[in-house]
């Protein structure tokens, strides 16, 4: 080594030096340091996870049986009772955590798929392609998400792959301003110049300069978006124009039995079946915000102040 | 020109050009529908005659742009067309023109929805204002978890549970929310109470969020602190500092949440059977009565560009930088 | 306003400590600091980055920046323990006795309000003068600080007037209430050096005239030397020495204290060369209609190195974009090996994008934060040289030997680095492509002196082993001289001048170059007053 400085080395400047740790020691102690609100948001995630999975297993009848006493009472063979037509409310619950999660999850994963991709191109593009793509999403964002679906839903029909392809479309707006945005703050840096003038492909530069920097706030803002779409199509199946019967749906299963509030003096057992499924959109979408919540206050560095 | 003026009248020529873009999706509605719509809604005993009749009435034969000009100077004009529902088979047209379905309607929506934000708007900013201040404390860490909680809850969901309580378990107030033209007012703001504060809890957690992230933002300017160290008190800088800046970023997220608003009062109409646009909306969804989702869809989207358009100009005349050019 | 210098003590830290929070954990800013102030007196704070010279000087004032605490010890103000007083006491201070300047003045004032009306306010407010009366002051004052029109440039806002300017008003208003004491926190930082010259003349006057006790923070020995009475050398949130200002200058007792001027005792000899391996001609280069360079012509000898000089806005890094087929010109063309160069880059083969490499400014920005040293390095060796497995693993570690780094370092991340090893990693991999001509924008401006100077070192010696021909744009003339052979001065677009480093920088000197080389602040506390007299102020 050059030793022609006596008073400094650089090998010897002190930097901030991390261990080295391997990815899941680092999640461990990460997981430890969360607080509590995040550790619940996981467990409750994991929990519904599970149920979704293994709904069939789990639930004591099947999805669209039918029982021959219509609102049945709380009771030992109906846990939650049953409903109008005399399905039990239990076992609905737990498929509709397979249908409702399922549907919001394919239809986010879509709409960033979608959004994500041409957000991208845009801001690499950055030229009549990104003029195009953003004026568009300009105008489709000036209609209220809720309205411009009910809109489509009308013409195309509430079938399942349509609810998807349209929230998902609808949505992706929203992922696409995001990625272009992000990814903007990227391109402009000097490394992406370096790979640039090294004459690097545009595909290698996105998957290896821009990529890996803008996955932690698309990571954020997938949470997010989930949210918003598993709300937007409970609320859609609510009014009836979204997941369709038989199929069991939180949404709707909140819709069919909504008269039962009414009897709330006389049975409160009963009263509170329409608010079950309600409550699981609810825990869930809490669950979600809460982990965000934690992993953009981690990834996000900014340090509020006081 | 002065530079005030010319980005306000950029913005609105902005505006008309989005109302322009806007209003050509709502038509094409129409367009996309199959082939033998016609006969779909007149039922399968129509007659080829009266579906051809009811096809020229909605004057599918001349050219779409025409018929987007008719359309949209008959809307102009509070034209919105005729409702698909009322007819049948034999030609026989009992339908009603789709203005006097909404006309009635929107007075209740605009009703409910203004309550709420009455309601809304000065508590949110208060209580944004205030978390940002002592941010970090326990007060801020409460009120924190609190709002991303409710952002959480369905609209229906917090509905049902204000019925629950306050209709159901303890008679307050009606779960069903009916007025009529004949409601007086005093009974109506009583229907609406629950409807009214079902909107509120949402909107406030979102608008109270936002405001307080807005006021972090700018407290975080280095002026404030140059402020700090020039011996003004905390009123001082909130008033005198940070307020003549936060007019564009408070307008923003007051006209971002309302057009929230704008949407969620069409669950809560639901939940409480409120006769306003955004049920009868969802009906005209269900029964697939195209000429009604559009007129409804048409008042939604004119509301939430207008609100948008309106913060955006707040933001363009308090702008110290084009206010004061070079 | 009558002068308030008297020998009496008017500030007195006594082993002050300061924690900040970061990272979930609170670290030692300060660490028991003793500082001394008499009335009418300068003290300059020196220290480089994170010596905590800027929490040092808020604290004189008894503020502590959010997220910061004072953990113990004094600052006793006239008599008066700070550390103990409430907020709302402190502010009967703040904006009255003691004021402070602030580095970024166009950040610093608030964008609603009349220049006038900030610079008057904290005055008003502690009631020391009527609102006509603290006018006419800030007026007086304006004028006093050289600035133009200052009848009226109270009455614009603040985007309406240049940054020099700016940190004229703020100094003014850190005047209008007639303080003991005001803290100027590296309040000519942001400027360029003829801009520099002009704001400092006007503070030290002023300072002067109405004995006002000041704190002036700083990284840049050169400048607090004209301006501090005495000097205190802060390292890692502890006194290194504190000395009279000339004492300090001639003799300074700690080897670190020398470090803070080390790239000044670097003086490359030059050599000619005849051999042209770059030639920039006839270019002009627009960015949509704003003309950045007109009519350029720069010649590059092999194995040689061209100093790029001036200001900001000269259009130096714009050299650069067309050098390497970023920007195209729109008239002019761009020879390598006596061949031209396709204009833009995507014209250029990989042969040709080989042989020019470039090093930034920001180390941090120019790495992509999550590859690891050994991605960032042996990208180039393989796209270009075709390397594979061990192969660039042994080239790898061979070039981090070259920049005096070792292997440890080739799984590490940037973040995992320092700022000095960051820019050497970045050096590695322009490198490891094998090129001839490397373009170095500022590339030792964002370091410390001594980080700089290993820096320099470096560059010099890689270009003895490899032959290399640099091109090294900066607007220090102290790095000039450290590793130039030839000049360019370059001024709004346009190159001043082009010749040997002797005969740039000596007379006679075109306009430009005399104003650019005078203004730059030299290790003498007569600098300014001697420069000031020549130019006739």
């Amino acid at each position: 080594m050059n030793k022609d400085t006596n008073t400094y080395s650089a090998a010897g400047e002190v930097g901030s030096v991390l261990e080295s740790r391997s990815t899941f020691t680092r999640l461990k102690i990460e997981l430890n340091k969360a607080p509590l609100t995040a550790k619940f948001g996981i467990f409750i995630i994991i929990v519904f996870v599970g149920l979704a999975i293994f709904a069939p297993l789990i639930a004591p009848y099947g999805e669209a049986e039918v029982f021959p006493e219509p609102y049945a009472p709380w009771n030992a063979n109906h846990i939650f009772g049953t409903d109008q037509i005399g399905r039990d409310i239990f076992s609905r619950l737990i498929f509709g955590a397979r249908n409702t999660v399922g549907v919001a999850f394919a239809t986010t994963i879509l709409a960033f798929l979608i959004g994500g991709a041409l957000g991208l191109a845009a801001a690499i593009n950055r030229s009549y392609l990104d003029l195009f793509l953003s004026r568009t999403v300009d105008v489709l964002m000036a209609i209220p998400q809720l309205i411009f679906a009910l809109v489509l839903l009308s013409i195309f029909g509430s079938t399942i792959i349509n609810l998807i392809i349209i929230i998902a479309v609808l949505d992706s707006t929203r992922v696409f301003r995001l990625t272009r945005a992000v990814s903007l703050n990227v391109v402009v840096m000097d490394y992406v110049e370096v790979a640039k003038l090294r004459g690097e492909n545009i595909s290698w530069v996105m998957r290896k300069e821009i990529l890996p920097n803008i996955l932690p706030p698309l990571i954020a803002e997938f949470g997010l978006r989930f949210c918003f779409v598993f709300l937007s199509i409970a609320a859609l199946s609510f009014l009836g124009v979204g997941i369709q019967p038989p199929t069991a749906d939180w949404g709707s299963m909140v819709r069919e039995n909504a008269s039962l509030i009414q009897f709330a003096q006389y049975d409160l057992k009963a009263a509170m079946t329409p608010l079950l499924p309600a409550a699981a959109i609810a825990l869930l979408t809490v669950a979600v915000n809460f982990v965000v919540d934690w992993f953009l206050h981690k990834t996000s560095g900014i340090k509020d102040e006081k | 020109m002065h530079p005030v003026v010319k980005t306000v009248l950029e913005r609105l020529g902005l505006g008309l050009a989005t109302l322009f873009f806007v209003s050509i999706i709502i038509f094409s509605a129409i367009e996309m529908l199959p082939g033998d719509f016609g006969q779909a809604i007149l039922g399968q005993a129509a007659l080829p005659e009266t579906v051809a009749a009811f096809r020229q009435e909605l004057g599918l034969d001349k050219p779409a742009y025409i018929r987007y000009f008719d359309w949209a100077l008959g809307a102009i004009q509070g034209d919105l067309g005729t409702s698909f529902s009322g007819r049948n088979a034999s030609g026989a047209d009992r339908s009603a023109e789709v203005v006097d379905k909404i006309a009635p309607r929107l007075w209740n929506t605009l009703f409910l929805a203004s309550m709420a934000a009455l309601i809304a708007v000065p508590l949110s900013l208060i209580l944004g204002i205030l978390t940002a201040l002592y941010r970090n404390s326990f007060f801020d860490r409460s009120v924190n978890t609190a709002t991303l909680t409710t952002i959480s809850f369905p609209e229906f969901f917090v509905a049902y549970i204000l019925i629950l309580f306050f209709a159901s378990l303890n008679q307050i107030f009606p779960s069903l929310a009916n007025v009529d033209p004949d409601t007086n007012f005093g009974e109506r703001i009583y229907r609406t109470a629950l409807p009214a504060f079902t909107l509120t809890l949402v909107i406030v957690a979102h608008m109270m969020r936002m405001t307080r992230a807005a006021i972090i933002n700018l407290l975080a300017s280095p002026y404030i602190q140059m402020a700090k160290l020039s011996g003004a008190s905390q009123t001082e800088i909130i008033l005198k500092h940070a307020l003549p800046n936060a007019w564009a970023p408070i307008a923003t997220v007051i006209a971002f949440n309302l057009a929230y608003l704008v949407v969620g009062v069409v669950v809560v109409e639901v939940v409480f059977v409120y006769p306003g646009v955004g049920q009868l909306m969802v009906d005209a969804v269900r029964t697939r009565d195209i000429p009604v989702v559009q007129g409804c869809a048409l008042i939604f989207a004119v509301t939430y560009i207008l609100l948008n358009l309106i913060a955006d100009i707040i933001g363009i005349v308090t702008n110290p930088r084009l206010l004061h050019p070079k | 306003m009558k002068n308030k210098k008297d020998n009496t003590t008017l500030l007195q830290i006594k082993d002050l400590k300061i924690e900040g929070f970061s990272d979930e954990r609170w670290h030692k800013i300060i660490k028991g600091v003793n500082l001394e102030l008499k009335r009418g007196e300068v003290l300059g704070l020196i220290g480089e980055s994170g010596a905590g010279k800027s929490t040092l000087g808020l604290a004189a004032m008894g503020y502590t920046q959010p997220g910061c605490r004072i953990t113990g010890g004094q600052i006793n103000f006239d008599g008066v323990d700070l550390t103990k007083r409430t907020d709302s006491e402190k502010r009967k201070y703040w904006g009255n006795r003691m004021t402070y300047v602030a580095q970024s003045a166009a950040a610093s004032f608030n964008p609603a309000h009349r220049l006038i009306n900030q610079t008057t306010e904290s005055t008003i407010r502690a009631g020391l003068k009527k609102q006509n009366e603290a006018f006419d002051e800030a007026r007086a004052l304006y004028d006093a600080l050289n600035l133009p029109n200052p009848e009226t440039i109270g009455e614009r806002y603040p985007h309406q007037v240049s940054g020099g300017q700016l940190q004229r008003i703020m100094t003014a208003m850190a005047m209008s209430p007639n303080p003991d004491l005001i803290v100027f926190d590296e309040p000519t930082t942001a400027l360029d050096v003829t801009t520099q010259v002009e704001v400092l003349a006007a503070m030290r006057d002023i300072v002067k005239t109405y004995g006002t006790a000041a704190i002036y923070i700083t990284h840049d020995l050169s400048v607090v030397a004209q301006m501090a009475d005495r000097i205190k050398v802060l390292r890692y949130g502890e006194e290194v020495e504190e000395a009279m200002t000339r004492k300090m200058l001639k003799s300074p007792k700690e080897d670190y204290t020398k470090s803070l001027w080390s790239v000044r005792s670097i003086q490359k000899p030059e050599k000619k060369s005849k051999d042209i391996i770059l030639e920039v001609k006839n270019v002009d280069a627009f960015y949509g209609s704003f003309h950045v360079l007109k009519n350029i012509n720069i010649k590059l000898p092999l194995g040689r190195t061209v100093a790029l000089v001036g200001e900001s806005g000269s259009g130096k890094s714009t050299v650069a974009r067309v050098i390497t087929g970023l920007l195209e010109p729109k008239i002019g063309s761009v020879k390598f090996k006596n061949r031209e160069l396709p204009p833009s880059l995507k014209g250029r083969t990989k042969d040709q994008l080989q042989k020019i490499q470039m090093i930034y400014q920001m180390a941090d920005v120019a790495m992509n934060p999550k590859q690891t040293v050994y991605d960032i390095i042996s990208r180039p060796a393989s796209f270009f040289a075709g390397l594979t497995a061990a192969n660039l693993r042994k080239r790898v570690v061979e070039l981090l030997e070259q920049i005096d780094l070792d292997e440890s370092f080739i799984d590490r991340y940037p973040s995992e680095l320092s700022g000095g090893q960051k820019q050497r990693i970045c050096i590695a991999r322009a490198l490891a492509a094998n090129p001839e001509v490397v373009i170095c924008d500022e590339v030792t401006s964002a370091l410390d002196q001594i980080v700089q100077e290993g820096i320099l070192k470096l560059l010099g010696r890689l270009q003895k082993d490899l032959n290399l021909s640099y091109i090294f744009i900066t607007h220090d003339i102290a790095t000039v001289k450290a590793i130039s052979d030839e000049v360019v001065v370059m001024n709004e677009g346009e190159v001043v001048e082009q010749g040997l480093k002797s005969e740039i920088f000596s007379p006679p000197h075109p306009e430009y170059t005399e104003l650019l080389l005078s203004s730059v602040p030299e290790m003498d506390p007569d600098w300014l007053t001697d420069l000031l007299k020549a130019r006739n102020y």
